[in-house]
């Protein structure tokens, strides 16, 4: 009897091992799936009834939970909301979050696993449970600045630190009221919701780093630039044929200079002033001499097609590399498949700044727990090195020159050296341009690096955009 | 007078005896005679740690629930503890050899049970004879009262050998009263009630017990004829048809529980115990294999044939389905307690915190999804430990036993508790499909209360018989 007995008992100890495995695969493997479940509506309500950690620009906060005296417990606050509403995105009861509210979700809500700890303590002391805060890199007066000098315009400003890759400014017009989004009345919400999906304006797009994209127009020479002087095979000096058309190949369609006519009327033109005109028919021949594969290693090394996190997604930017010798040359001037976001243009202007060293962007200057204990400090990082130290120095003299004599003049500031470039990209037959400005300055010691994009051009990038550009370099360089 | 009686002792041997031999042998004699003492000071130590337990969670349940400490349910369920000490107390004097675990092992899972029905009640604002949580101490306090009865009528488990005839027919009655047209009732589509004015009563829970005497009884007096009579077919041994006779009867009697109660869970423990104690008396595991395939097979045409046990299996194996989620007694209340446990996830919400409420029978048959959700994967732990201790203790009482039929008796009575256990978590988990039974102990049920007190009570006299043995224990 014993020896049954005794497979009993390890029949009766397998049973046991079954639960102790099948809760422990649904309480801890299956968690995050089971959480984020729609159907658990325990996440949704968990969401609100903990206050959320506010986010906060130089100890200011822009968003926050404040008691209320629903089901929710917690009602989200936004101060500030249209300026900020690129960066903090929105969070609803049941519509999804973004930006950093979800970008950030678990920390803000007290889930990450880094504040585990955090939980056991509340749960010892009796204090309610509460999220983490998180600060952003944004300066308020370089925001308010952007915000205020892209005006009425649809567009987007991005100012980054080139030396540490902080974001100064993200401004996307037009801009939404998330605090509309935040209240609790389902009903008003999903309408609300509804209206702003439905605006042709579309004001719920993140223009700084996603949306549709743009084109980048003449901004992108300085990619193309790039990867002839630091292949080493030209000079700023390196001449080319100076036509008043070129026809493309294989192609009915010839292509012109923005002003028209050659660029500056010399039989030659050498790099260092076909960029500083911005004259598109060198830059069509230099580019079809470097070979789409070279000019997307260096989009590539400039962040071109890469994944990328600010913390929230950034839409990769596109160079196409499978092309015929006619898009070669289109899109060497920043037309045909070319797109970018603003974000991937500050970093091409950053990285040049920077003596070549691409910083990885980021919003996040560090998350404190409620005890103010530094989660996750300010993470400064190295993402590539898309040129060398020398190419920077002669790239930022070109596009200084570009400022103080050349087609970006709209940027020049008394005292103080910009270096920049402008774009004016075409849409299409009978459609209206995209305005661009890219640059930095100091141009010996840089603060900041701005991508200014204006959407519905009429004129110029240098009429429009740059003036835009040179409120924020102000902005920064006054305080 | 004493000194002098064991001073004789040895030397009525006939043997010369020193004094240094003698003086051992006296302090053995004490430390025999002191054992148990020191078993029931063991037990009532822990009685009260595990009423300490229970105390801090009602008290808990009330701060994280209500924000206050409402001392008349602390009051009320300190006259549970009361009762609990008072069980150890006859446990002294009528069973001062039973085991010192299994009373504060159930008084924890009794308690931590009613502070979860508790808890749940005040979500739900009932109070009085509306909350299922003053019920369910009512029924505590009874079922409590009737092992101690228990404990005081039984002095002699072999006296239950004697009407293992009349606990078969007491069990199969209990099994079928609820099938008579008026006191029977079905409640959530399974006919397992009945009904006697206010009072209902699920007499199934009780059918185990005397099936498990039933089963143990006959056993014992079969298991020769059983094993080694019989014509042999293929590679197996048959049985004689006379031998076999009562274990068809409740094979059937369990399909009819199965069909006609709409109760998969319920005739599952019962074939699973019937199964593991003719495999522990008669060693013939392809018996085991025949009745294993006998009832999967009848589960399967079952899962064809009848719409709910069919529901049931589609919920168990594609419970995240949205059809299947949102269909009528589809996997809605599944998918819910998987969502309590995940909510829970290593340390629970705590007392008073989660949100167990919203599964659909969260005090009685989910009630451990809820203790999942707000005690986690630790609390869930300890009580899947407590149950395994349980189990345990009483599978000693087969090893250790002197009588074939309280060996035989000890190992059906835990092996029900802890298959009980499987199902149910085995279910809310989806290791197995999805049947309607009560946790032991824990569950809201004053039926289920009632019978797993008495299994208790018969587990604890049968241990006190094991040990009361005389052993040689001179070293």
């Amino acid at each position: 009897m014993n020896k049954e007995l005794k497979r009993v008992s390890i029949a009766v100890l397998l049973m046991f091992i079954a639960l102790f495995t099948s809760t422990t695969v649904i309480a801890v493997f299956q968690v995050d799936t089971l959480n984020g479940d729609p159907r658990n509506v325990r996440t949704l309500y968990d969401g609100y009834s903990a206050e959320r950690g506010p986010i906060l620009v130089d100890g200011q906060a822009v968003a926050e939970s404040k008691p209320s005296t629903d089901q929710y417990k917690f009602q989200r606050v936004y101060s500030n909301p249209q300026l900020y509403s690129a960066a903090t995105g929105y969070f609803t009861l049941n519509q999804g979050n973004t930006g950093v509210e979800g970008a950030l979700n678990n920390y803000l809500s007290g889930n990450a696993n880094s504040q585990f700890f955090d939980k056991i303590n509340s749960i010892i002391t009796g204090q309610p449970p509460k999220g983490a805060a998180v600060t952003l890199t944004l300066n308020p007066k370089v925001q308010q600045a952007a915000w205020d000098a892209l005006g009425g315009n649809a567009g987007a400003v991005v100012a980054i630190n080139p030396k540490t890759g902080a974001i100064l400014a993200m401004v996307s017009k037009p801009a939404f009221d998330p605090n509309v989004l935040a209240s609790h009345d389902t009903k008003s919400v999903i309408a609300a919701y509804q209206q702003l999906i439905a605006d042709p304006k579309h004001p719920l797009f993140n223009r700084t780093l996603a949306g549709d994209l743009y084109h980048p127009g003449s901004v992108f020479k300085l990619v193309v630039a790039s990867a002839a002087l630091d292949s080493g095979k030209y000079t700023p000096d390196s001449e080319f044929p100076n036509p008043a058309t070129l026809p493309l190949p294989g192609s009915s369609t010839s292509i012109n200079n923005a002003e028209g006519g050659s660029c500056g009327g010399t039989p030659t033109v050498s790099i260092a002033t076909a960029l500083r005109l911005s004259c598109n028919i060198p830059f069509a021949q230099l580019g079809a001499a470097l070979g789409a594969n070279e000019i997307s290693r260096y989009a590539k090394a400039y962040g071109f097609g890469q994944a990328l996190k600010v913390p929230m997604s950034v839409t990769p930017s596109f160079y196409p590399q499978n092309t015929d010798q006619a898009k070669l040359m289109l899109s060497s001037f920043g037309q045909d498949e070319d797109r970018v976001t603003p974000l991937q243009v500050a970093m091409v202007s950053s990285a040049i700044a920077n003596g070549g060293n691409l910083m990885q962007p980021t919003l996040i200057d560090h998350i404190a727990a409620p005890d103010l204990s530094v989660i996750q400090p300010f993470q400064q990082k190295v993402l590539s090195q898309p040129i060398s130290a020398q190419t920077s120095a002669t790239l930022t003299q070109l596009m200084v020159s570009n400022v103080s004599s050349g087609a970006a003049n709209n940027a020049r500031i008394n005292g103080v050296d910009v270096a920049g470039k402008t774009g004016t990209a075409q849409n299409g037959e009978g459609r209206p341009y995209t305005l661009w400005f890219t640059g930095f300055a100091p141009a010996n010691d840089p603060q900041v690096a701005v991508a200014v994009v204006v959407e519905n051009g009429t004129s110029f990038g240098n009429a429009v955009a740059a003036p835009i550009a040179k409120k924020v370099i102000e902005a920064v360089l006054s305080k | 007078m004493q000194s002098r009686s064991s001073g004789e002792a040895p030397a009525s041997i006939g043997q010369p005896i020193d004094a240094g031999a003698r003086a051992t042998f006296t302090n053995t004699i004490r430390l025999r005679l002191r054992a148990p003492a020191k078993l029931r000071n063991l037990e009532l130590f822990l009685v009260l740690f595990a009423c300490i337990i229970v105390g801090g969670s009602i008290a808990l349940v009330q701060l994280g629930a209500l924000g206050t400490i409402d001392p008349t349910v602390l009051i009320i369920g300190t006259s549970l503890g009361v009762l609990a000490i008072a069980m150890h107390v006859v446990l002294r004097f009528v069973a001062s050899e039973a085991d010192p675990f299994i009373l504060p092992v159930i008084t924890v899972l009794n308690g931590l049970g009613i502070a979860e029905i508790y808890r749940l009640d005040i979500s739900r604002k009932v109070s009085g004879w509306e909350s299922s949580g003053i019920r369910q101490i009512a029924w505590t306090a009874m079922a409590m009262l009737i092992a101690i009865a228990v404990i005081l009528l039984i002095r002699n488990h072999r006296v239950l050998q004697r009407y293992r005839y009349v606990a078969m027919f007491v069990g199969i009655a209990l099994l079928l009263l609820p099938m008579l047209p008026v006191i029977g009732e079905t409640v959530n589509g399974a006919r397992l009630w009945i009904r006697i004015g206010s009072f209902s009563f699920q007499p199934g829970e009780l059918a185990k017990i005397a099936l498990a005497i039933f089963f143990a009884g006959y056993l014992v007096t079969a298991r020769d004829s059983l094993s080694l009579v019989g014509r042999k077919f293929l590679w197996m041994r048959f049985p004689r048809a006379r031998d076999l006779g009562p274990i068809l009867i409740i094979w059937l009697a369990a399909m009819i529980v199965l069909i006609f109660q709409r109760d998969l869970g319920t005739a599952l423990l019962y074939f699973g115990l019937f199964l593991v104690m003719i495999y522990v008396a008669t060693g013939r595991a392809s018996w085991v294999v025949l009745g294993l395939t006998l009832f999967v097979g009848g589960a399967l045409v079952a899962s064809q044939v009848l719409g709910y046990v069919g529901g049931r299996f589609h919920a168990w194996l594609d419970a995240f389905n949205p059809t299947v989620y949102q269909a009528q007694g589809g996997s809605y209340q599944l998918v819910q307690g998987i969502f309590g446990l995940a909510h829970g996830g290593l340390i629970g919400t705590g007392w008073g915190l989660g949100r167990p409420n919203i599964v659909p029978l969260a005090e009685s048959d989910y009630i451990i999804a809820s203790l999942g959700e707000e005690l986690g994967l630790a609390g869930l732990f300890a009580i899947l430990a407590l149950y395994l201790l349980f189990v345990s203790r009483g599978f000693r009482i087969g090893f250790a036993g002197q009588d074939d039929f309280g060996r035989l008796l000890g190992v059906g009575l835990s092996f029900v508790i802890a298959l009980q256990v499987f199902i149910v978590l085995g279910g809310v988990t989806r290791v197995i499909p999805l049947t309607g039974l009560t946790t032991p102990f824990l569950a809201a049920g004053g039926s289920s209360l009632v019978a797993n007190w008495i299994i208790a009570a018969l587990l604890l006299r049968l241990s006190d018989s094991v040990r009361n043995q005389p052993r040689l224990v001179v070293e």
